[in-house]
């Protein structure tokens, strides 16, 4: 079923009526929020609770000669003071990472990036803690960094993991998919090739609320709390009772109100565990929360990919083919979080939402001296890139063939009776009708208009550009025969308690950081079991009181925690109609659903509602036979595939050729995530990605000097956009719901962070389309713009 | 949470008061008025200072904008804000509203000074450019009320240097007002809106009543050491009558003249390139001003 809507009218219909079930409405948790009254990691405070600061390394690589810490023990204040060395000790200085690597907790032997974590105090507060670290006297022995990714695999680079037993080289692994043989005889056969160097730069997350933690180790009970800013507190829970050795079921962590994620709070880092450890040497709680400039240069950082891109064609513009080979920057740890058996993440959707012949992809990672993770900032394992890299090679095809970008995308997408659709590197796309999605982004665009609107300002030398992006999405991993994370399989629990008074609680494994997930999974059982989002609880972040389920990233949460929800909600559903058909004294065959009750077949004035039914099944007298009182169930969902939600974007940019300022003055998003939740939840969501998306194509990056040294460590510096970069987003919609989802529903979450960079980019090139400008890379800042319109555009890094 | 070293805080009652304090603590004290480069270098712990003197109870004293018939005077604690939305101001020389609107954001534009941005000197500070594009003179105040008035050539001393003393106080500007027609603009070049200037540019125009320049003066912000005018662009202007070939000149000097270099906003070549573009830009938008 694919239905086509403009934005216009309906949407608003609804708009803020409190629906019961799907519909626009707005955030319980906003209320919250706005008042200042959420709780987040920074405002637990418990009683004698003590202040960790971290000392970091000031260079990208270094033999640690030795640390005196006795001046810093002396400080005022001063609980303790922690090295790797005593670390060494406990057996913790080195920890898993999330694709079994591992990672120094406090560096031991060396620093392998600028920003290492080399000691820590524990103080009576955050000053003194921080004042201490000036005190730590370490001697370090220079080494040479490597900081040019180009250069890491050269047999006479210098090597960072000598940690691991007989590492010779920087390589981290190499990875493959496709047939190569085949796509190279496709090539070779091809009216037309295409070749491209295209670089997404590193980027980072960046989000409002720094990472941190309070732990608090009760020596009595043997117990830990740890309040801290994940993404996914069970998996981590169960990774701290790896790394710590301590027993799972007196580990409780605690996500409270999280200010922003973006993948950049799925990794465990350092400063968690040495909040532990703290806690556990000084027998008091500790907090420990990094200020801005160790969250940028310490923290998961996303992309750094170099990728040669091919593509393949006939001269009538029917796509054939396309390869690449990429050359992956994982700094000095893998510490990439991804399933385990996708060391490239989901990279393999590359082949994007073309019919093609053939598909191949070779990758190498290395490591650098520069800050580990990999995956972060909201790119859907990796999917960012993926996209970027066939958005803007079709780009190039077209520029070559001379034909109109959107002319060429319609001729080659996968067609809607061809779904489920394997593609040629094995993915199976669920659903999808890209026709009229791409149609309607064009028709809100004035498509035809814009373009004679640009022939008339070229030719009066004014450079404007139109730039499309058509994208598809795998997200919500995922079926856990292939999908783990350290082993732990991907799938996520539910549970749903309805209380007596007919008010619900449901608990969930996922968690959000700002995505609306306590109004979004209220409507999902509301709309279930008929009761109002208002009356439906929804509890997420703490081990001790939900199920276990790896957590929220890749926009995972509607697509496996969404569909937990609507068949738990479901379980409860069938259990009321069996206690319905006792208080109607009817037979479960002759009982209806109207949304909120049972009612008998050809009697609607005789129902129950869902609230009398609860009530009934806490109360007095009997119930049917073989079934319990109480109204709840529990769920543990495993997903049958991915989601594959798609969209359409076309950006409107002028470029002032005197300075070469790049000015986003329209952008038309069109995104298809199957059966709409919250249409105001999704818009949000919507306009965030497309903003960090103006961000990363026109300013962000983190950028190194040869020396290694983070040239971004603060705001100032690494730069993320404001209102007054972004113009007001047009959204549209239509629904191709997903087969296999219980609701019809896919992801959101990162469609927009996903599709626009490349909408943007191939806005600017088109822009710059009279100097003979094919590619530029991002940040498209105005020097890097002026250089490509003189002809000399350079890769970033 | 970034935390700043300790430091002792005093808040001064009065100018005298706060030059008093100065005499008595030497190079381990610093003035804070707005506070907005002062406070994020100290956090970063770029920079370390025993007391801090907050200045901020001078308004009263030194946040002002006076015109008289020869000079504008505005107060050292003069905010931005005041500055901004000061038709006075804009009516005789618009590059500054020009320039503040471009100057980072509302909250840091409600607190930050004149007197602050010049004494911070930092060679992509935009004010300096504005005050050095209208020949600007600062009066610095020190011990027992002894005043000097200095030229904004005399006053940067370096990037991030000043020629005022440890035991001295910038309490004023003074702009010289002219007997002719002037126009004045400002541009700037960011990343993003609220960052540093990539390059900016300010210029100044006097006409006589033939519509002829009588004086021009062009300050560029982010493109050397320091923010001085340009000697030869003023030479090269006066005379003549304005016109495209004249600013095309302007520009090119303007781009010789200057010494950027090559850093994360951009390279050293484009930067020279803005100097010139936004020397013409700006030429071009005070002339038209100084002619309406």
């Amino acid at each position: 079923m694919t239905t086509t809507q403009d934005t216009k009218l309906t949407e608003f219909e609804d708009n803020d009526q409190n629906p019961v079930g799907f519909g626009r409405m707005l955030r319980k948790e906003d209320a919250r929020l706005l008042r200042g009254r959420g709780r987040f990691v920074d405002d637990v405070q418990l009683p004698g609770m003590l202040h960790l600061a971290i000392l970091r390394s000031p260079f990208a690589h270094a033999s640690i000669v030795s640390i005196d810490t006795s001046a810093a023990e002396a400080s005022p204040g001063v609980k303790a003071v922690v090295t790797g060395e005593t670390l060494k000790g406990l057996g913790l200085a080195w920890m898993p990472t999330l694709s079994n690597d591992v990672q120094a907790v406090l560096a031991t032997d060396k620093v392998r990036f600028q920003g290492q974590e080399v000691a820590f105090v524990v103080a009576e507060d955050r000053y003194k803690a921080r004042d201490a670290l000036e005190l730590i006297d370490v001697e370090y022995d220079v080494l040479e960094p490597v900081v040019d990714v180009r250069k890491a695999l050269a047999p006479d680079a210098p090597i960072i993991r000598t940690d691991l037993d007989g590492k010779a080289d920087n390589h981290v692994f190499d990875w493959e998919t496709g047939d190569e043989e085949e796509t190279n005889r496709v090539f070779a056969a091809a009216d037309v090739v295409v070749k491209e160097d295209i670089v997404y730069p590193r980027v980072h997350p960046a989000p409002m609320e720094t990472c941190g933690s309070v732990a608090d180790f009760d020596p009595v009970e043997g117990r830990l709390r740890l309040w801290s800013t994940t993404q996914a507190p069970h998996a981590h829970r169960t990774l701290y009772a790896i790394v710590a050795g301590l027993p799972e079921h007196k580990i409780q962590v605690i996500a409270p109100d999280i200010g922003g994620g973006f993948g950049n709070k799925v990794p465990i880092y350092p400063g968690y565990v040495l909040s532990i450890v703290g806690s556990i040497v000084t027998g008091k709680p500790v907090k420990w929360m990094e200020d801005r400039s160790e969250n940028l240069i310490s923290t998961g950082f996303a992309r750094d990919y170099i990728m040669r891109a091919e593509i393949a064609a006939t001269s009538e513009g029917r796509i054939l083919a396309i390869r690449t080979n990429v050359l992956a920057d994982h700094g000095a740890f893998n510490g990439t979080a991804a399933p385990v058996k996708y060391p490239a993440g989901f990279f393999g959707v590359f082949t994007g939402s073309y019919d093609l012949q053939a598909a191949h992809c070779k990758m190498t990672a290395v490591y650098t001296n520069k800050a580990p993770g990999g995956v972060a900032y909201a790119c859907s394992f990796r999917i960012t890139e993926a996209v970027y890299l066939v958005e803007r090679i079709v780009d190039t095809l077209a520029y070559e063939l001379r034909m109109d970008p959107a002319e060429l995308r319609l001729k080659n997408f996968i067609q809607p009776d061809q779904f489920p659709y394997t593609t040629k590197t094995g993915w199976v796309y669920d659903s999808g009708n890209y026709e009229p999605t791409m149609r309607l982004a064009m028709e809100m665009a004035g498509y035809d208009e814009l373009r004679k609107e640009q022939a008339e300002k070229r030719a009066r030398g004014e450079l404007m550009g139109i730039g499309i992006a058509f994208f598809t999405e795998a997200v919500g991993a995922g079926p856990r025969k292939n999908m783990d994370i350290l082993g732990l399989g991907m799938a996520d629990g539910c549970e749903l308690r309805v209380h007596p008074t007919g008010k619900a609680v449901v608990r969930l494994s996922v968690k959000t950081q700002g995505q609306g997930h306590e109004t979004t999974f209220a409507q999902i059982v509301a709309e279930e079991l008929g009761i109002p989002p208002a009356d439906i609880d929804v509890l997420h972040g703490d081990t001790d009181n939900t199920p276990f389920g790896l957590g929220t990233y890749g926009s995972r949460s509607t697509p496996v925690s969404g569909a937990a929800a609507a068949l738990v909600a479901r379980k409860v559903r069938d259990k009321a109609k069996l206690i319905a058909s006792a208080m109607l004294e009817v037979s479960v065959a002759d009982l209806d659903w109207v949304k909120g009750a049972f009612q008998v077949k050809g009697d609607p004035g005789k129902s129950v509602t869902i609230q009398e039914i609860a009530f009934r099944a806490h109360g007095a007298g009997d119930l049917p036979d073989g079934v319990e009182g109480g109204l709840e169930a529990q769920i543990c969902y495993n997903p049958s595939n991915l989601t594959y939600p798609h969209g359409a974007y076309i950006c409107v940019v002028d470029i002032d050729p005197g300075t070469a300022e790049v000015k986003v003055r329209r952008f038309i998003a069109v995104d298809d995530c199957g059966t709409r939740i919250n249409p105001m939840i999704i818009e949000g969501q919507v306009h965030g990605g497309l903003t960090d998306g103006v961000g990363m194509a026109l300013m962000e990056m983190i950028s190194f000097d040869e020396d290694g040294n983070c040239l971004g460590a603060s705001l100032m510096d690494y730069l993320i956009p404001t209102a007054l970069e972004v113009p007001d987003w047009e959204t549209g919609y239509t629904v191709t719901p997903s087969p296999h989802h219980p609701i019809g529903a896919k992801g959101i979450g990162e469609s927009a962070t996903v599709g626009s960079p490349p909408a943007i980019v191939n806005a600017v090139v088109d822009a710059l389309k009279p100097f003979g400008v094919r590619h530029a890379d991002m940040p498209l800042t105005p020097s890097r713009v002026w250089d490509a319109m003189r002809g000399q555009a350079t890769p970033p890094i | 949470m970034q935390v700043p070293a300790p430091f002792e805080y005093e808040r001064a009652t009065s100018v005298d008061q706060a030059i008093g304090l100065l005499e008595r603590l030497g190079s381990s004290a610093r003035l804070v008025a707005g506070g907005h480069s002062l406070l994020p270098m100290m956090k970063l712990r770029l920079a370390n200072f025993e007391y801090l003197i907050d200045i901020n109870d001078l308004h009263d004293e030194l946040g002002y904008i006076r015109l008289s018939d020869d000079e504008v005077r505005i107060g050292a604690m003069t905010r931005h804000r005041e500055l901004l939305e000061s038709d006075v101001l804009a009516g005789v020389f618009p590059i500054f509203r020009d320039a503040e609107r471009v100057i980072a954001d509302p909250v840091v534009r409600n607190r930050g000074t004149l007197g602050g941005s010049l004494c911070q000197a930092d060679p992509s500070e935009d004010l300096s450019a504005v005050c050095t594009t209208l020949d600007a003179s600062c009066v610095i105040r020190g011990p027992g009320g002894a005043e000097r008035v200095v030229t904004m050539e005399e006053f940067h001393v370096g990037p991030y240097e000043t020629a005022v003393a440890d035991n001295e106080i910038l309490t004023e500007i003074r702009i010289p007002r002219k007997s002719f027609r002037v126009g004045s603009a400002y541009a700037k070049v960011e990343r993003r809106a609220g960052d540093w200037a990539v390059v900016s540019a300010g210029a100044a125009v006097w006409l006589d009543d033939a519509k002829r320049i009588v004086d021009a003066r062009v300050g560029l912000a982010a493109v050397g050491p320091n923010t001085t005018g340009i000697p030869e662009i003023s030479a090269a202007l006066r005379g003549h009558e304005p016109g495209e070939e004249l600013y095309r000149l302007a520009g090119a000097i303007a781009a010789r003249s200057c010494d950027p270099v090559t850093d994360t906003r951009g390279s050293a070549d484009y930067k020279r390139h803005l100097a010139d573009e936004l020397t013409r830009r700006t030429l071009r938008t005070a002339v038209d001003r100084a002619r309406s």
